[in-house]
């Protein structure tokens, strides 16, 4: 039933950044990584993330918002240009495509998608899309991925009420209204729209992946 | 599909647990972050840790408490009790916790919920309403922990959460609760097919089929317990094959 986790002591030289910025719940991120082993910094300061081994970009909040926070400290361009492996986490995930419906919002245009708004056509389907949902690992993907140990058809955590629509980029789908993206990568991008610093044993593996095999 | 959500709740007191637990292996059974950590492990979807602490040295004790959960638990919780103002929410999702639970505070000044909602955003508050029905079928909201009645019908009460902004509306039901003979299904259809918001079914669990007819005949998007989960009564694993086994989607 549940994934067994191993707590493996990476290189303790290995330098964890968190961007930092206008939106919550950063630090359940910073806590889920501390579980792992690893002390990460949290930053905006440019230096600070290119010289970082992995780089994390979490949050919850509002695209507009976070946008031009991001656009007026520069952040903008510095996460763009990242060359070591980033993982964006829900708004993360949706800041990194390339435009949101949620506040008419040019994003980061990593991922050459746009965010659309879930529009329920039955009354069960509520928005956010809130609890437990099942994640569908695109197998033809599964090759270095972060998520090449999770098992198919495993629950992650969701809270959203934007989606990004299945693409290119898509290693795993989850249905809630309609397919959409759970997880993206391109180059050294990878995102999840689930928090894996919320989803119990089986998020926490998928950290643990993205910090051993990126 | 979405699964249904099993979530244990906890009463805390100057930084205890305050009922007895069967929970072996435990240094520390009346530890609420031992006793979190160990349902998160047992599977349950979510927690609740509810402050029924008055004094404010136990609150301070409570936001700490706070703070080594969310350091330590690796599913969502909420957390609730004497939240009275928008600083009271500040403090504790600071400390970590996922979302707060307003209850009285919510029925004194229902702008609360919305200044929660435009700071903090719908997902983090959970409007709790604890009602009871009378002799002639209707159900009224009552304040502190049920003691003083308000005046206010449990639906149209729900109905205004929503539209100030509240993302789940967790439902006691007072002629149910601690009776063991099943949630107030009849009341949790209604508010779960009238609102489009997460419903948490409250007050009643005695057995694994109280579980299964809320989801079934309730509608209810979660289930909420504490002395079945606490006494061991029913461990959360078999609860949630049980449902599994009866055609209702749970994480396993």
């Amino acid at each position: 039933m549940y994934l067994r986790v191993l707590f493996y002591n990476f290189a303790p030289e290995m330098k964890i950044a968190i961007v930092k910025y206008n939106a919550g719940n950063i630090y359940s991120v910073v806590h889920a990584l501390k579980r792992l082993g690893v002390d990460p910094v949290l930053t905006d300061d440019e230096q600070e993330l290119r010289s970082a081994d992995k780089v994390l970009f979490p949050g919850q909040g509002e695209a507009s918002q976070a946008m031009g926070y991001l656009r007026q400290h520069g952040l903008d361009k510095v996460i763009r240009s990242l060359t070591q492996p980033v993982l964006g986490i829900c708004i993360g995930q949706q800041l990194m495509c390339r435009h949101s419906e949620e506040g008419d919002t040019d994003c980061l245009d990593i991922f050459p998608v746009d965010v659309k708004k879930f529009c329920p056509t039955r009354h069960e389907d509520k928005v956010p899309h809130m609890g437990w949902n099942l994640l569908e690992v695109k197998k033809e993907r599964m090759l270095n991925e972060p998520f090449s140990l999770c098992t198919d058809q495993t629950y992650v955590y969701f809270v959203h009420s934007f989606y990004v629509p299945v693409c290119d980029f898509t290693t795993a789908v989850t249905n809630y209204i309609q397919p959409f993206s759970a997880a993206l990568h391109r180059d050294n991008f990878y995102a999840t729209q689930f928090h894996p610093e919320k989803s119990g044993a089986v998020g926490e593996e998928i950290l643990r992946k993205f910090l051993e095999n990126t | 599909m979405l699964a249904k959500r099993i979530i244990p709740c906890l009463d805390v007191k100057d930084g205890e647990t305050v009922k007895g637990t069967n929970f072996v292996n435990l240094r520390s059974a009346g530890d609420p972050v031992e006793l979190g950590k160990a349902y998160s492990e047992q599977g349950a979807d979510e927690l609740t840790f509810l402050d029924i602490t008055a004094s404010h040295e136990g609150r301070k004790t409570f936001t700490e408490m706070v703070s080594r959960v969310a350091a330590t638990v690796n599913i969502p919780f909420t957390v609730g009790g004497g939240i009275g103002e928008l600083k009271d929410v500040d403090r504790l999702l600071n400390a970590g916790a996922d979302k707060v639970s307003i209850n009285s505070a919510a029925l004194r000044r229902p702008e609360l919920i919305d200044e929660i909602t435009h700071h903090f955003g719908s997902q983090v508050c959970v409007v709790a309403i604890d009602a009871y029905k009378d002799e002639s079928g209707n159900w009224t909201c009552y304040l502190n922990g049920g003691r003083i009645p308000t005046g206010r019908g449990l639906f149209e009460w729900a109905h205004e959460a929503q539209e100030r902004g509240a993302g789940e509306i967790l439902f006691t039901s007072m002629n149910h609760d601690g009776v063991k003979a099943g949630f107030a299904n009849d009341a949790l259809r209604r508010l779960s097919d009238e609102l489009s918001i997460p419903i948490i079914a409250s007050g009643g669990a005695g057995v694994k089929e109280h579980f299964r007819d809320t989801f079934l005949h309730g509608h209810s998007d979660a289930a909420l317990a504490a002395s079945v989960f606490h006494f061991g009564e029913i461990p959360i694993p078999e609860l949630k094959q049980y449902l599994h086994a009866n055609g209702i989607n749970v994480r396993l």
